[in-house]
């Protein structure tokens, strides 16, 4: 994180020695980016306190750990697209829940999907590149996040259970 | 006119948190460390990310972005997008603008859709503290059977868009200006 601040304020220092004219243009671009998508991550931090009321923590816990079968895959994968949790937070209840025995398959699936099917964050992905295209893209990516629970489920071997 | 009223119905929300914040106002106590713990990220990181992005539009020239990430750049287009995935911080979120700049540089339809999914799975500092919680195998796994489908999904709907002659145009955002 801090490699990332001292990263962005050299480029920026270094930008404005070369050319004070282009920085202030950057910054502008920067500024005028960041109001037009303002609206939307307001919109994703209210459907987010929606979707943590409706499905608190302790909730997904017992969700996920319900079973090993089918169906707790295919719960954990939605559960996993439809809710947005920082990764410091997620990891450690993932590993919470593997060592109460939860397999590795559900756990897959729920924080693959978390990654990469972003139906919380629908409203900037729709507002960069419309509505089709990220329909399709969120649809790609929870097939993919099925895959690749499967392939964990059988590297671990826990398919026949 | 619609744009203000955004913009102050924006500015009013991060308001109340901030106020909710120092009153000690949580709704919740998971639910509040949740939400804190991903807008304390956002207000940190996205400040940063688009001040980039427009350090990236002034310098970069557009030539450059069509010669390595555009239609002639073949694989290696694919590489350079998995490397800046790695690299990305936050998540889909700051994807979604970087990816959006890199397109309007003249980056193909296709390398942009794998370094947005690839900056969901493959960001190295998050898949160090996965690793940590669920092991490495569990991370190994992930990866390597997450970047064929990812690569090959990508390809498909780049190729697919492309016959359609379909381009990303601006979303609504944009296009009320």
């Amino acid at each position: 994180m801090i490699y990332f601040y001292a990263g962005t304020l050299f480029l920026l220092l270094f930008s404005f020695f070369k050319d004070k004219q282009k920085t202030r243009q950057a910054l502008k671009i920067a500024w005028k980016k960041f109001a037009h998508i303002a609206p939307a991550f307001v919109m994703v931090l209210i459907l987010m306190a929606a979707v943590l009321t409706a499905l608190p923590e302790h909730v997904i816990a017992r969700v996920l750990g319900n079973g090993q079968g089918w169906i707790s895959v295919t719960a954990a994968a939605l559960i996993g697209s439809v809710t947005l949790m920082p990764g410091f937070i997620v990891f450690p209840l993932c590993g919470l829940l593997l060592k109460q025995g939860i397999s590795y398959m559900v756990l897959s699936a729920f924080t693959t999907t978390l990654m990469m099917v972003g139906v919380i964050t629908f409203p900037v992905e729709k507002a960069y590149f419309g509505t089709r295209v990220t329909v399709i893209r969120n649809v790609f990516s929870f097939v993919t996040a099925l895959f690749v629970a499967l392939a964990t489920g059988f590297f671990f071997g826990e398919l026949g259970q | 006119m619609k744009k203000k009223i955004r913009i102050i119905a924006a500015a009013g929300f991060i308001l109340f948190l901030g106020l909710s914040y120092l009153m000690n106002f949580s709704p919740g106590e998971e639910m509040g460390r949740n939400i804190w713990a991903f807008t304390l990220d956002m207000i940190k990181i996205l400040p940063c990310a688009f001040i980039l992005i427009g350090l990236f539009e002034v310098w970069v020239k557009k030539e450059t972005v069509e010669k390595h990430l555009g239609e002639g750049s073949l694989f290696m287009g694919y590489i350079w997008a998995l490397l800046l995935a790695g690299t990305t911080v936050g998540g889909l979120y700051v994807a979604f603008p970087v990816a959006h700049s890199l397109y309007k540089k003249g980056a193909k339809l296709s390398v942009i859709f794998t370094y947005i999914s690839a900056a969901a799975v493959f960001r190295v500092p998050m898949a160090v503290f996965e690793a940590s919680f669920m092991g490495l195998k569990f991370t190994a796994i992930r990866f390597s059977v997450s970047l064929p489908l990812i690569l090959l999904s990508s390809i498909l709907l780049g190729t697919y868009l492309k016959k359609k002659d379909y381009s990303i145009r601006d979303g609504e955002l944009y296009q009320k200006k």
